[in-house]
C-alpha cells in the first residue's frame, strides 16, 4: 500500500460530518486533533469528562490553569458560553444521550459495531477512564483510526479478539483508506480512496465489506 | 455554627487503620494536597493511619499527594478509573508487585456510585460495561429492550477534599474544572474534611452560588495558597512527611 491518510487527514475527514452546536466528545489523543478542523461558519461545543462544556484551544505555555484541564489532563481555555459542572452530571449528559457525537480511537472494530480501545491485554496495569462510558450514550459513536495496525494486520474484523469496550456501539469508522457505516451488524462502504481498488481495501479488512450504493472518492486536503 | 479546624493535623487525626477514604480531585485538578500530606505527616510520626482503602479517578503522579500516600505503603486498596498518569511509577511498582489492590471502575461508573452512595440509593442499572471484562459478575436486566448492569453504592468513612470558597457551615464553591468528583464524596462520606483557599463568614457565598450546601461537611480547615500537583510534580518534589523539628 503506497498512499493512505495522515492522522490530521482523518480527523479533518471526520470534522465534515459534525453539525453547527453540536456537542462532541473527543476521546484522548488522537481524536483531539478533529477539533483543529471544523469547517468554517461551524462551532461545535466540546464536552470534557472532568466537567466543562464548551472548552477551547490550550492557553500559551507559562499561562496554565492547571484547574482548568481536560480529561487527557491537558490545560484548556474556555469559550464565551462555557459551562463547569461535577462528574455525575456530566456522566449524565454522556449516557442520558445528550451528546450528539463521541469520537474516540480503537485497537479493533467489529462488524457488528463492538469495540475494543482499552485493554491490550492481561498484563500491565489496566486503566478504563471514560472509554466504557462514552460509547453509550451519544447518538452518534464514530471512531477514527489506522485502517491497519503497526504490522498490517486489520483493525476492522468479524469479531474483537482484544477486551471489549462496548458492544455494538459504532456507527461509523474514518479510517486511513475509507469511511465505512456498520448496518445491520454489516461493514458497508462509504468512502474509499480514488487511487485503492476495492480488491485491495477488502485485503487489509478483516470481515466483508458490503457496497449497497455507489460510494464515493475519500477526497481530503494536504494538511 | 462552625465547622472550622484550627489547622491540618487536626482535620485529619480522626481517621483510623481500615479506614475508606475518598480523596477529591481530577488528576492534579482539586487534589486536596495539603490535606493528603498531613495524613503522611501522621502516618510518618505515629505509624497510623495505614490499610486504608482510597477512592480516586487516579493513582497519583509523581511522588507527592496520592503518590506519596500510596508510596508510604498506607493504601490497601485502591479504587478507581484510571491508575495511569505522567509518571505512574509509585502506583504502577506496587501493584505490579502485589503489595496494593486495584479495583478498577469505569468513570462515569465511578461517579455515579459515589452520588448514589450520598444519596441513600444502594444500586442502580448502567448500560456502561455491558458485554465487557468490568461486568463479569455483576447482575445483567433487561429495562425496554436493552440490557444493562447493576453497580452498588459506594460510601466512605471519610473524604478528602479540596474547595475555593468555603464558609464556617461548610457552604462550598470550587474553582473551575477542579469540582470534578468533589461535591459527590463530600455527600458519600460519614465525615467530609474540606479544605478551603478562602474561609469566608456565612452570608459571604450567595446562596444561588454555593454548589455544596454545608451539610455535606463537617470540617473546614483553611489553607491559603495551596499547591498545585502539576506545579510540584515540574519542579521534581517528592513528599516523604515533615522534617521533623
Amino acid at each position: 500500500m503506497t498512499q493512505k491518510l495522515s492522522n490530521a487527514q482523518i480527523a479533518w475527514r471526520a470534522a465534515q460530518d459534525i453539525a453547527d452546536g453540536a456537542y462532541v466528545n473527543l476521546g484522548i489523543g488522537f481524536p483531539e486533533m478533529v477539533a483543529q478542523y471544523q469547517p468554517a461558519g461551524r462551532q461545535a461545543i466540546f464536552h470534557t469528562e472532568n466537567g466543562i462544556l464548551d472548552f477551547g484551544e490550550s492557553p500559551a505555555k507559562g499561562s496554565e490553569d492547571w484547574d482548568l484541564i481536560n480529561a487527557g489532563k491537558k490545560a484548556v481555555t474556555l469559550n464565551p458560553g462555557a459551562a463547569f459542572f461535577h462528574h455525575a452530571d456530566s456522566f449524565a449528559m454522556v449516557r442520558g444521550g445528550h451528546l450528539d457525537v463521541a469520537i474516540l480511537g480503537a485497537y479493533q472494530v467489529a462488524q457488528n459495531g463492538d469495540l475494543a480501545n482499552w485493554s491490550t491485554g492481561p498484563k500491565g496495569v489496566p486503566a478504563v477512564g471514560g472509554a466504557m462510558d462514552l460509547v453509550h450514550g451519544a447518538k452518534r459513536v464514530a471512531v477514527i483510526t489506522d485502517h491497519v495496525t503497526k504490522d498490517g494486520k486489520p483493525k476492522l474484523l468479524e469479531s474483537c479478539t482484544l477486551p471489549l469496550t462496548g458492544v455494538g456501539c459504532v456507527t461509523r469508522i474514518y479510517t486511513s483508506l475509507a469511511v465505512i457505516d456498520i448496518q445491520d451488524s454489516r461493514f458497508v462502504l462509504i468512502e474509499k480512496l480514488p487511487s485503492l481498488s476495492l480488491a485491495d481495501l477488502q485485503a487489509v479488512t478483516g470481515a466483508e465489506l458490503l457496497v449497497k450504493a455507489p460510494f464515493a472518492d475519500l477526497i481530503v486536503p494536504e494538511l | 455554627m462552625d465547622k472550622t479546624v484550627s489547622n491540618l493535623p487536626a482535620a485529619v487525626a480522626a481517621i483510623p487503620d481500615g479506614a475508606t477514604v475518598m480523596i477529591g480531585g481530577f488528576g492534579g485538578s482539586g487534589a486536596p494536597i495539603e490535606l493528603i500530606h498531613a495524613l503522611i505527616d501522621r502516618f510518618v510520626a505515629t505509624g497510623h493511619p495505614k490499610d486504608l482503602t482510597v477512592v480516586n479517578n487516579n493513582a497519583g503522579n509523581g511522588h507527592i499527594g496520592l503518590a506519596a500516600l500510596i508510596e508510604q505503603g498506607m493504601v490497601r486498596k485502591l479504587i478507581c478509573s484510571f491508575p495511569r498518569s505522567a509518571d505512574p511509577v509509585v502506583f504502577t511498582e506496587m501493584y505490579l508487585a502485589g503489595k496494593i489492590e486495584l479495583e478498577l471502575v469505569p468513570q462515569g461508573t465511578l461517579a455515579e456510585r459515589i452520588r448514589a452512595g450520598g444519596a441513600g440509593i444502594p444500586a442502580f442499572y448502567t448500560p456502561t460495561a455491558y458485554g465487557t471484562d468490568l461486568a463479569k459478575g455483576k447482575k445483567i436486566e433487561e429495562f425496554d429492550g436493552r440490557p444493562y448492569v447493576q453497580e452498588r453504592w459506594l460510601k466512605a468513612d471519610f473524604a478528602l477534599v479540596k474547595a475555593h470558597a468555603g464558609d464556617t457551615h461548610g457552604n462550598l464553591t470550587y474553582n473551575k474544572a477542579a469540582r470534578n468528583f468533589n461535591p459527590l464524596m463530600c455527600s458519600a462520606a460519614a465525615v467530609t474534611i474540606v479544605q478551603v483557599s478562602e474561609l469566608v463568614a456565612p452570608g459571604a457565598i450567595d446562596p444561588e452560588h454555593v454548589i455544596t450546601p454545608g451539610i455535606f461537611v463537617q470540617s473546614v480547615v483553611h489553607v491559603p495558597n495551596p499547591q498545585q500537583e502539576e506545579t510540584l510534580n515540574r519542579a521534581n518534589a517528592v513528599y516523604s512527611g515533615a522534617v521533623q523539628p
